[in-house]
């Protein structure tokens, strides 16, 4: 009766699950899809809270309102700059509960089956009771898979958050051993796979965690700050493979749903991320830039620098204007200044519009909320494909804070290390402004030719004060 | 020298002479120069004894020569390739001398290109020559008194000039076609709102860029192709501007005499290319002719000269630049760097030794422009082959992946048993509604999805939540704490999310 009324509630829930994701298909149907998801995850936790999660409600209740004030305040607390680093952060949390949620499946199993079965109780345990041995030996599989990839999950987060938060450096750097370091501790862990398979003792276990947890590390250690973005989606994958784990040795399905939503948004969103960057998912994986093919092209001329009055004077003269954000604008925090920017000269009629690199930033979409924080009206922020084609008749062209997304060598020099890879072909328009706080290559360290152009000024400095230098020189 | 820039030049740490009168035709009086703390000396002899750089328009005559001696620098147009005597001796006098119509063509050098400051006066006032002698209105109108149609109007030779032309041409009104035989700058042209004049012609064309910028000497067949061309526009152009210059040649003859004869009486040619002989032979230097057929031809030469105080202060800004790169230092003191290479072009005589010609510059004058692969055009039926082989294909991938599929289900149900195939199922599935939703999720909100999936994954609480009841303490503590960690997740993330997708706002 109560689990009937259970499994009724997941349906709705996973239900709802999907049409808050499918909801995030346009900007106004996206406000009513987290309603979906609230809905739906309110209603899972309650069903399971009256149903088969019974045993101390009290104190799962507490704990979840305690985490509930600390999770609120944190949301209400972060800057939308630091966007990146909180999704890593709480795809930790996933990793770890998942890693616990599947040592407590392996408790609980050895003490149904162990000698003294009647001290175990609970829903959990009588659904492991049932279990016929071959059943048994699938949820051992399962939950150790759960436990593999929550481990990963758990330190390739932290690490993650570590280097966008800029608490770790942010290049790429290998143990000595590179990649075998990690295929060690793969092999051993399918040597633990069978291990506990045969034994069913909590050290091979407890050696795999170890494994998964080295190889979480390494791994995102061996990565670029340049691909994060496809690091925190890939990640967001892995936690949801994790939870769909769990839910197969857990026997819930609605945990499967969930996992396998999520997982599957996850790996899409890294093949985006990856396509946008031409950049196969292994080579990111395997990480940092590859090695050039060859020289790359030498770079002939030299960079003439401009000031605030020569970049207002260009600013009045032109019709329409195209600013492409970057992750130097997310440093400086200068998305307040840019859009107060975008005002004035809207105001005096320009066309203004924005060009978000797939890329940008160091999250998907990362630009969009900043700019939107900023109260950059959305129809005006496009996207690479839909702006691509106006560069030539732009009159001028304002880079804050990006670099390889508008690097001319990905069309022009086949030997550059980004070659091949989608840019905004800023290099068209009559004038080019870079805002940029000195003369260095950005964060991959390749060369961009674009600062060399006949028609590129550099305007250097910090971002959020030469934007704001500007908005005094235009009234 | 202008009074402005004699006051940018006292800021390198240099005094100023003049000569009195010298500004005067510019529209510059002594008494401005005096304003700006120029000294004024009267005559030449004065102002070569006191002055240690000589800064003049006209090459040197011979008396000047006499007067440089080994602590003089000179800087003024020098023609080199036609006074090499001029220049042994200036040499064997030990003076330096910079030639200002050397200065290469890179783009450091741009701010001292006295040609291309001169060449953009040229072109304007050729512009400005033809409007003059022309009979009719630029910009087409309709009036009261009737429609006049737009003046049309060709310019040969899209270099500096011929660009300054096209710019002044279309901002009178006039309907504008400019042709260079560098295909290159067509999009330079065209930026200037003319219309480039293509040729129906197949041959690869010299880069312009090996030679410097400059044009240089086409093959017969292509000059006959472009002659072609020139004979069909003839009659309906109004006004012809002729620019073409190769360096160091005869200026080549582009607008034959039949051309002009086929154009309409009171049209007007202005040949840029005088000087050197002119691009069209009919031509005469330093006179204004019209010809049988009532077509004028203009051949000054002297056109910087026509607009003297523009022609000045753009000059003196050039010869500025030059001396702000002749003194690092702002010491007012000349350090010759022969390693810089706009300073070791321009000077061709230094330290007793004749330095014309100069060695190629290190930095070439614009990047090698990589030849462009063009993708072919494709037929309708071609297009549609593609589609269709392309559906093929998809139709092929898609089978092949349900196939797999299909077939490692069968697998693992051969083996699994019931129990875990239902699950596995729902899991199939899931991955499938996954992808199918996701793929519509527009890329300004992929943070937002994040954020959600980051919140929606926390479901793993449920498992948590089932464990937190049973058996031993340490089931419970894990538990609990699990249950603690996806609380803050399913808050943290939904209120995450929300604050994100309140801040989008259509404008």
């Amino acid at each position: 009766m109560e689990f009937g009324f259970t499994t009724a509630a997941y349906v709705v829930a996973a239900v709802l699950f999907i049409l808050s994701l499918g909801g995030l298909s346009g900007q106004e149907s996206a406000k009513r899809a987290v309603w979906y998801g609230i809905v739906g995850m309110a209603l899972a936790v309650f069903a399971t809270l009256i149903g088969p999660g019974s045993g101390l409600w009290l104190l799962s209740i507490i704990l979840i309102a305690a985490g509930g004030i600390i999770g609120i305040y944190v949301a209400k607390k972060v800057e939308m700059t630091e966007m990146p680093q909180l999704v890593a952060a709480m795809h930790s949390l996933v990793g770890l509960a998942a890693v616990f949620v599947g040592y407590n499946a392996h408790f609980t199993m050895k003490a149904v089956t162990g000698p003294n079965a009647a001290e175990a109780h609970g829903a959990f345990a009588e659904l492991v009771a049932h279990k016929s041995p071959v059943e048994l030996s699938i949820l051992s599989v399962e939950l150790f898979l759960g436990v593999f990839i929550g481990a990963i999950t758990f330190t390739g987060s932290v690490i993650a958050y570590g280097k966008l938060a800029g608490k770790v450096s942010s290049a790429a750097k290998k143990l000595p051993g590179g990649h075998l370091l990690n295929a060690a501790a793969a092999v051993i862990s399918l040597l633990c796979l069978f291990w506990y398979m045969g034994t069913g003792g909590f050290f091979p276990l407890f050696l795999m965690t170890l494994c998964a947890l080295f190889i979480g590390y390494h791994l995102i250690m061996g990565i670029g700050g340049a691909d994060m973005p496809v690091v925190v989606s890939m990640l967001n994958s892995y936690s949801g493979w994790a939870a769909a784990a769990i839910g197969f040795s857990l026997g819930n399905d609605l945990l499967i749903v969930v996992g396998a939503l999520v997982g599957s948004s996850g790996a899409i969103l890294s093949y985006i991320m990856c396509k946008a960057m031409n950049r196969s998912f292994i080579s990111v994986i395997l990480g940092g830039f590859g090695g050039t093919a060859g020289p790359a092209a030498e770079i002939e001329g030299e960079q003439v620098a401009i000031d605030a009055d020569g970049v207002s004077t260009a600013l009045d003269e032109a019709d329409s204007i195209i600013i492409v954000p970057g992750y130097g604008m997310a440093v400086a925090q200068a998305q307040q200044n840019v859009a107060e920017l975008t005002r004035k000269l809207r105001a005096k009629g320009k066309e203004v519009r924005f060009a978000i690199h797939p890329v940008a930033g160091r999250l998907p979409g990362h630009m969009n909320v900043l700019l939107a924080e900023a109260k950059v009206p959305y129809d005006i922020v496009l996207e690479m494909d839909e702006i691509n084609e106006d560069f030539p008749e732009t009159d001028v062209v304002i880079v804050i804070g990006s670099n390889d997304i508008v690097n001319p060598a990905a069309q022009e020099d086949p030997n550059s290390p980004i070659a091949g890879m989608p840019v905004l072909e800023v290099w068209k328009a009559k004038q080019v402004f870079v805002s940029k706080r000195g003369q260095g290559t950005g964060y991959s360290g390749i060369e961009n030719p674009l600062f060399y152009k006949d028609n590129t000024r550099m305007f250097y400095g910090d971002a959020k004060a030469s934007v704001g230098d500007l908005l005094t020189r235009i009234d | 020298m202008t009074p402005e820039s004699a006051l940018q030049l006292q800021k390198l740490g240099y005094d100023c002479v003049i000569e009195t009168g010298a500004g005067v035709k510019a529209g510059f009086a002594d008494a401005a120069y005096e304003e700006a703390g120029v000294t004024v000396v009267d005559g030449p002899d004065a102002l070569w004894s006191q002055a240690d750089i000589i800064a003049k328009v006209q090459p040197p005559t011979d008396e000047e020569v006499g007067r440089l001696s080994a602590d003089k620098t000179l800087i003024s147009f020098f023609w080199p390739a036609q006074n090499e005597a001029l220049m042994k001796e200036a040499a064997d006098k030990g003076a330096s001398v910079i030639a200002m119509d050397m200065v290469p063509r890179i783009s450091r050098a741009q701010k001292m290109d006295a040609l291309s400051s001169m060449a953009n006066i040229a072109g304007y006032r050729a512009v400005i020559e033809a409007g003059n002698n022309f009979g009719r209105f630029f910009t087409g109108q309709v009036t009261a008194a009737g429609k006049v149609p737009p003046a049309k109007v060709l310019i040969v030779g899209a270099g500096v000039a011929g660009l300054a032309a096209i710019g002044t041409a279309t901002s009178l009104g006039a309907i504008t076609y400019a042709f260079d035989v560098r295909p290159e700058v067509a999009e330079q042209v065209e930026s200037m709102g003319a219309e480039f004049v293509y040729l129906d012609f197949e041959e690869e064309q010299a880069d312009g860029s090996s030679s410097g910028g400059y044009a240089s000497v086409s093959s017969p067949e292509f000059r006959e192709a472009q002659l072609a061309k020139f004979r069909e526009l003839a009659p309906e152009m109004d006004i012809v501007i002729t620019t073409a210059l190769i360096p160091n040649r005869e200026a080549p003859e582009l607008w034959t005499p039949d051309m002009v004869a086929a154009m309409k009486r009171g049209s007007v040619i202005i040949d840029l290319a005088a000087e050197k002989g002119g691009n069209c032979k009919l031509t005469v230097k330093d006179e204004k002719i019209v010809t049988d057929n009532g077509v004028t031809i203009v051949g000054y030469t002297d056109f910087p000269s026509r607009m003297a105080t523009q022609a000045s202060s753009l000059y003196a800004t050039n010869i500025r630049h030059m001396m702000t790169d002749l003194t690092p230092e702002k010491d007012g003191t000349v350090n010759h760097n022969m390693e810089d290479d706009v300073i070791r072009g321009a000077t061709i005589a230094h330290k007793h030794d004749v330095t014309w010609p100069p060695p190629p510059p290190k930095t070439k004058a614009i990047a090698a422009a990589k030849p462009k692969e063009k993708a072919p055009e494709l037929t309708p039926e071609e297009k549609r082959a593609a589609e269709v082989a392309a559906f093929k294909a998809q139709t092929k991938q898609q089978v092949t992946l349900l196939g797999i599929g299909g077939v490692l289900l069968l697998a693992v149900g051969l083996v699994a048993p019931a129990s875990f195939m239902q699950h596995f199922i729902v899991f199939v599935l899931s991955v499938f509604v996954g992808f199918q939703v996701i793929w519509n999720v527009s890329h300004s909100l992929h943070t937002p999805l994040m954020a959600v999936t980051n919140a929606i994954s926390s479901i793993i609480i449920l498992g948590a939540l089932m464990q937190i009841g049973s058996g031993s303490w340490l089931v419970i503590l894990l538990a609990a704490v699990s249950v603690f960690m996806a609380g803050i997740n399913i808050f943290g993330g939904f209120m995450v999310t929300r604050r994100m997708l309140a801040m989008f706002q259509k404008s």
